[in-house]
């Protein structure tokens, strides 16, 4: 197969995410609208109604247009990422978002890293030493990840790395890759614990699956080594369905630390959209809506084609014998 | 292997010597296996015949060190001087795929789904042979020749892109990528249709015959293994109750569990009148490790049986049975034998006038993937009153979609079905009152008991759905559930049990028992008994027969079997592509068949005489197919 279908696929899907973005985006637009007291309302945030103001206000954003023609125009700007002042700062919106957007993406890949690493690695292994002591130890200890919240785990490696043993900074962002990797070693760890925990239960399940297959035993059976059969067979076929899991994983890292950024008080886009929420910063809740839908979209984009390309079956799905 | 081992081996002394084989569970100490001998000489065939639970897979995985985990096998298994069953898993690789190769029962699931066939096949050849990679190729394509795939598209290709048969073929091929001297063939061709069947194991013959390999195959099929093999061995229950030259064990079996076995198997060159079935179901090992495996299912089980474990006792030339009655029934056998190979001649009745199913011109369309799919083409067929009409067919020649069209699973895309007067194109479009009607004419005994009762409800509660479901009349209904568990066999208490305390057998007795319970007029069996043990099949084939003849219902009997077709149906359709290629009376056609397709399944029943798996078509057939 062909080039040309998976193209046609990718295609297919942004025209999905297109067409997503475009529903969200009036979706997110009527915000303004549906907001308690009147659009000048949601754009003041709470400043002081001054008649200068809200004349400035009204000219800024087309409020005395018509319903549509404000949403094009809106629209119009949002396409080249103008979607206005935050009501809090005053300041741009993408600007804002600029700022924290570095750090947050920096934490997000390197959490997705982490929870590939600690929960592919621990699961497999757990299932090789099936029932031994290693592998109930690694479950016991997953268990115990998987029911503790990511900010309490932020607080503990907090205590333990940066107080008792201070071997990693408490707090900021750094600057530079080998400094940021250095400052968000615990935040991250905190955040992918808990799902590398998960992901090392789904591992070894499917692990177990695998090897427990007919098509194990055939090559085991043809006298290839247990470490060909190993990487050859068991892996590639253990990791399809994990592939699948960690799709969504890192539009998740990317908008829900929000509590492990409080606790390392590392500023990111999580912190702005509570922040933006609690403060009805009506033009910041609207970019940070589209941009975490494109972020799950594109995500998810990107572990289909993982997947594509790990199994054949799904590439010949329809035209097979 | 070392160089350094012993001279080459004679013929006469056997390559392979298991003596006393044990195979036991860890951890609660049952036995699967409690002894096996087995003698098997350079290019000899043998085959170990069993059920499930005889312990035949295991005895497998034990001869090329592949237990699973938590069970042991001891003993000895001489190989070239050294004990197989003491071998570490470093010694194990220099004997498994060079020494000792294995195919496994199922095409499907035996080849790694994301690997490409040429892969598959190049990852198996020798390590140390330093082949360059477009060497390697052509070895794989020289390797697929033997096995008679001569396309060479094949090894760009994933094995679920290619049919089971294919699939066999590319394992068959992968197994002897480093020329093993035995091959152990677990069931290679039970997941395969019959004429497929027929294909490969003519092929493991004839490389068998052209390597000078030996083989070991293990089936459940007698007919199978006296086609194929040079001697037998008869495991039941964990021990061999029974060894012997093929030929021998064929024309007269010394232990009645082999006879049952021979018996309860209906042969498809003639209709015997009533098959002599096996009661029960196989025990496990554990529970008669202290008698004979045999003892209680067996007619002539008397208490000298289950005492203690009869040995193994010569009884001629090459010839071993466990039986310990042997010399005083041996006459008996005899006569039982000889009494059931007597032909029955089915008076050719003119079929009665009224159809209870008239299928005219019926035609399904699917649509998958863009591609239309025509499972059943022009089918016309129909069911008289009182009759038992088979329709036989490999998988996916449409016989099962009729099935469910008839029962209103599938609406047909075109065509017309009338049952009892009443035309039932959709389902959907008819009144209730028509729909209950239908319900309480056609019944469905489906091929999986396993699969069609629920687990979480009693046998009891199964069969008072029914009832009720149909009949609100209320009344007796415990009776009811106790009368029908009855007409199938069942002790009335059957009806507090759940399925999963039922053998596969009890289990497609109630499901026949549930399918009555409406007293319906026809029964639509889909491969009722291809799930079941062959002990038990002869059984349920029994109990149809009985139920037909009392109640005077009609049966639409859909099989892959020939045997069983002409054992159960009056007039027969050949099903082939979705289309009829052939009808009448089922021992006219089978007798004299008209169509080149009947023929070619006649042909690809197993037979013991040596042209079965004569070569020929076969090959040029496994090309076109694909």
């Amino acid at each position: 197969m062909t080039g040309r279908a998976i193209l046609l696929m990718i295609g297919k899907r942004l025209v999905a995410l297109v067409v997503l973005v475009a529903i969200l985006s009036f979706l997110v637009f009527s915000l303004v609208h549906i907001a308690p007291g009147t659009a000048v309302d949601a754009y003041l945030g709470g400043k002081p109604a001054t008649p200068e103001l809200v004349q400035l206000l009204t000219e800024r954003y087309h409020l005395d247009e018509p319903f549509f023609t404000q949403y094009w125009l809106w629209l119009k700007d949002a396409l080249v990422f103008d979607f206005g002042e935050s009501t809090l700062t005053t300041l741009p919106v993408t600007d804002e978002i600029g700022i924290r957007l570095g750090p947050s993406a920096f934490l997000a890949v390197y959490a997705y890293v982490l929870t590939m690493i600690l929960g592919v690695v621990p699961g497999i292994i757990a299932a090789l030493r099936q029932r031994k002591l290693l592998d109930r130890g690694l479950v016991a200890g997953a268990v115990v990840a998987l029911s503790t919240p990511p900010f309490v785990m932020g607080i503990l490696l907090l205590y333990l790395f940066a107080v008792l043993v201070p071997i990693f900074p408490a707090a900021g962002r750094g600057e530079g890759f080998f400094d940021q990797l250095w400052h968000l070693t615990l935040p991250a760890l905190a955040l992918a614990l808990c799902v590398a925990a998960f992901l090392l239960r789904h591992t070894r399940a499917s692990m177990i699956n695998v090897l427990d297959q007919d098509y194990i035993m055939f090559a085991r059976a043809r006298g290839l080594s247990w470490g060909h059969v190993l990487v050859r067979y068991a892996f590639r076929n253990a990791l399809i369905p994990v592939v699948t899991v960690s799709g969504a994983l890192l539009a998740f890292f990317f908008a829900g630390a929000v509590f492990v950024e409080a606790t390392f008080s590392l500023g990111g886009i999580g912190e702005l959209l509570v922040q933006s929420a609690q403060t009805s910063d009506m033009p910041m809740i609207q970019a940070l809506a589209i941009l975490i839908a494109v972020l799950i979209v594109l995500s998810n984009l990107l572990a289909d084609l993982a997947y594509v390309a790990i199994d054949p079956r799904i590439r010949f799905e329809g035209r097979s014998a | 292997m070392s160089p350094h081992t012993e001279p080459t081996l004679t013929s006469d002394r056997p390559v392979l010597e298991v003596e006393g084989m044990r195979i036991e569970r860890t951890d609660i100490g049952a036995p699967i296996v409690t002894s096996l001998d087995l003698q098997l000489a350079a290019g000899e065939s043998i085959g170990i015949v069993g059920e499930s639970g005889s312990g035949k897979s295991m005895s497998a995985k034990a001869l090329i060190g592949l237990l699973p985990e938590g069970v042991v096998a001891n003993g000895t298994a001489r190989f070239d001087g050294q004990n197989l069953l003491g071998l570490s898993e470093r010694q194990w690789r220099s004997i498994r795929g060079r020494q000792i190769g294995m195919i496994m029962q199922d095409p499907f699931t035996m080849l790694n789904p994301v690997m490409r066939c040429g892969r598959i096949l190049e990852e198996s050849l020798l390590p140390e042979r330093r082949l360059s990679r477009a060497e390697r190729r052509a070895e794989a394509i020289r390797r697929l020749a033997e096995v008679g795939i001569t396309d060479e598209s094949v090894v760009e290709r994933y094995p679920f892109q290619l049919s089971g048969g294919m699939r066999q073929r590319v394992a068959i091929a992968a197994a002897l990528a480093r020329d093993p001297k035995i091959l152990i063939a677990d069931e290679p061709s039970t997941a395969l249709d019959v004429v497929t069947q027929r294909e490969v194991l003519a092929l493991i013959k004839r490389i068998q015959a052209a390597r000078g390999m030996a083989l070991i195959l293990i089936t459940h099929d007698l007919r199978v293994a006296f086609a194929t093999c040079d001697r037998i061995q008869v495991l039941y229950a964990g021990s061999l109750v029974e060894t012997g030259r093929a030929d021998d064990v064929r024309e007269l079996p010394q232990h009645p569990y082999t006879q049952g076995l021979l018996l309860s198997e209906p042969p498809a060159d003639r209709r015997v009148r009533q098959l002599v079935a096996i009661p029960g179901s196989v025990p496990s090992a554990a529970d008669v490790q202290d008698r004979c495996s045999f003892a209680s299912r067996c007619r002539w089980a008397e208490d000298v049986c289950r005492d203690g474990v009869p040995p193994l006792a010569e009884v001629g030339d090459d010839r071993h049975s466990r039986c310990v009655r042997l010399p005083e029934i041996g006459a008996e056998m005899a006569t039982l034998l000889s009494k059931s190979e007597e032909r029955v001649v089915v008076p050719a009745e003119a079929r009665s006038d009224g159809a209870l199913i008239d299928v005219v011109n019926i035609e399904k369309v699917f649509e998958s993937g863009g591609r239309t799919v025509t499972a059943v083409d022009d089918v016309s067929i129909s069911v008289r009153e009182g009759e038992s009409v088979g329709i036989v067919g490999e998988s996916g020649s449409g016989k099962t979609t009729i099935a469910r069209m008839l029962v209103g699973l599938e609406s047909p895309s075109g065509g017309e079905i009338v049952i009892d007067g009443i035309p039932v194109r959709s389902w959907r479009a008819l009144s209730p009152r028509d729909r209950r009607k239908l319900r309480q004419t056609v019944q469905t005994v489906f091929q999986d008991p396993y699969s069609s009762l629920n687990p979480m409800r009693t046998i009891g509660w199964a069969l008072k759905e029914a009832i009720t479901t149909h009949d609100r009349g209320g009344g007796n209904v415990e009776g009811r559930v106790a009368e029908l568990l009855e007409s199938v066999g069942l002790s009335a208490g059957y009806a507090q049990r759940r399925p999963s305390s039922l053998s596969g057998g009890e289990r497609q007795r109630v499901a026949i028992a549930r399918a009555l319970a409406v007293e319906p007029r026809v029964l639509i069996c889909d491969e009722p008994v291809s799930a079941l043990d062959m002990s038990v099949q002869a059984q349920i084939l029994n109990l149809l027969q009985e139920v037909r003849t009392e109640r005077g219902i009609s049966c639409l009997f859909i099989t892959h079997d020939l045997s069983i077709v002409r054992h159960a149906s009056e007039y027969l359709y050949v099903m082939h592509h979705g289309k009829v290629v052939e009808s009448g009376p089922t021992e006219s056609v089978l007798d004299n068949p008209a169509d080149e397709y009947t023929a070619q399944l006649l042909n690809s029943v197993p037979r013991p005489e040596g042209q079965w798996l004569a070569t020929g078509d076969a090959d040029e057939m496994a090309a076109t197919r694909g």
